[in-house]
């Protein structure tokens, strides 16, 4: 078995996994980024939208050649079809670019390339390598040729699955509440509003939401997010998209181009990312937001604190878990607020039934609220139905 | 556990979900050990309905 040794192993090429080797790259650290894939960033799990806000503090330049579509604002249809139209300057953060993944991620790993990171294509991680219950590396499969590769620190960047932690000892379970079972079509031929992402609320989609991302030229990714417990009859995401597609007379002439599944965890983040000689970043460590299902931002930047963390430990040449608390700290302050008012908010959103949605829907139009987010919905919902909040006051 | 290769889209919904670390996508194959405990949250769960436990 052929041997390697690095200061740092990433196991995925996502933009989580390849933003933690860029930065640790930067900083000076010899580094491997393993991706199990023939192609970063295909086959896609995604539907591609992504704020525009967080690019800018992350350093990222927009570049059109993986911007599909610029989005204008966002369209919430209630149950029973009222279309709530809010435009850019009243969306907040939820509307920007709908991304192509397949050249954003391999944008982000080539900045992982110029920082000096080893890419390891077609290279799948089988186990993590412990040594008196030390965790020293990880095993993996380069095309049939099986490595040992020894790192100084792990870094599970390989998705909802996320294998690698579960392998490295992290309690990555979720309750099916906190997940939902994703189904997208890539459709062309279909007329929808070029500019506006559209997002079906209600029983169409039982405690998720249908959405539209247009792709310009008549495409879009068409999908559906179904919460665990709502599964019922097995194939519900497809069942469920298969029927609005049916239905909705935009997409009548449309064809399916492409057919993207995925997991999506909606709990506000792991209890640890961190043990002795490991850490978890984006979705492998859960930081989805539990109302958009967005991950995209989120694995950029616990990436980047991973990777400006690892450099740090390496200056000290420690990798214990008390070293890296400083990533599970760094990202905590980030975003842990956000995400755990988002996750409240997705419980109760996923309580409500269609008359009250309809209810909501309207009430936001009629309402004042200058800017549409999580907030500021859930304080039309208080004003309109006391009762239906009153264990949520915490939140205001 | 029965797989419907033909539906699966090796998406990874069931092996994130498993809270019994019994299922494993090894390259594109789903596998499953002797862990499982037929709870069936990964049949709910699959997108495509790829999965269905097998009767004993």
């Amino acid at each position: 078995m052929q041997k390697l040794q690095c200061d740092v192993v990433v196991v995925g090429a996502g933009p989580g996994g390849s933003m933690a080797a860029k930065y640790a790259a930067e900083g000076g650290l010899s580094v491997l980024l393993l991706e199990k894939k023939a192609e970063i960033g295909a086959p896609l799990r995604c539907a591609e939208g992504v704020s525009k806000k967080w690019l800018k503090e992350m350093g990222i330049e927009p570049d059109p050649k993986w911007i599909s579509a610029d989005m204008d604002g966002a369209i919430i249809v209630s149950p029973s079809g009222h279309r709530f139209k809010l435009d850019e300057s009243h969306a907040g953060n939820e509307v920007g670019y709908v991304l192509e993944r397949h050249l954003f991620d391999k944008a982000l790993a080539e900045m992982a390339a110029v920082a000096g990171a080893t890419i390891m294509m077609r290279t799948s991680c089988t186990g993590v390598i412990k040594e008196d219950g030390k965790l020293v590396g990880v095993y993996a499969n380069r095309m049939g040729e099986p490595l040992e590769i020894r790192a100084k620190c792990v870094v599970a960047a390989d998705g909802f699955e996320s294998q690698v932690s579960r392998w490295a000892g992290l309690d990555t379970s979720i309750d099916l509440k906190d997940m939902d079972s994703c189904l997208q079509y890539r459709m062309a031929n279909i007329d929808v509003e070029p500019n506006y992402c559209e997002f079906v609320l209600g029983s169409a989609a039982p405690g998720g939401y249908l959405w539209i991302f247009p792709k310009g030229n008549g495409r879009a990714n068409v999908g559906i997010g179904v919460q665990g417990t709502k599964c019922k009859r097995g194939a519900d995401a497809k069942y469920y998209l298969d029927k609005f597609v049916n239905e909705d007379p935009r997409l009548k002439d449309g064809q399916i181009l492409e057919i993207v599944a995925g997991g999506v965890s909606t709990c506000p983040g792991l209890d640890d990312t961190v043990l002795d000689n490991f850490l978890a970043v984006g979705d492998a460590a859960r930081l989805i937001d539990p109302i958009t299902g967005g991950g995209i931002a989120h694995a950029c930047q616990s990436g980047m604190y991973a990777g400006q963390v690892l450099v740090d430990c390496a200056k000290e040449g420690d990798f214990s878990k008390a070293a890296l608390q400083v990533y599970d700290t760094m990202w905590r302050d980030s975003m842990e607020d956000k995400l755990v008012r988002n996750w409240i908010a997705k419980e109760k959103f996923a309580t409500l039934d269609d008359k009250i949605l309809d209810d909501v829907v309207l009430a936001i139009n009629d309402s004042d609220i200058k800017e549409v987010n999580v907030y500021n919905l859930l304080k039309v919902i208080k004003d309109k139905y006391p009762d239906l909040m009153s264990e949520m006051e915490d939140l205001f | 556990m029965i797989v419907a290769y033909e539906k699966c889209l090796h998406c990874g919904c069931c092996v994130g979900t498993c809270k019994q670390n019994a299922i494993y996508l090894n390259d594109y194959i789903l596998q499953f050990n002797d862990l499982c405990n037929r709870c069936g949250r990964c049949v709910k769960v699959c997108p495509v309905g790829a999965l269905t436990l097998e009767v004993k």
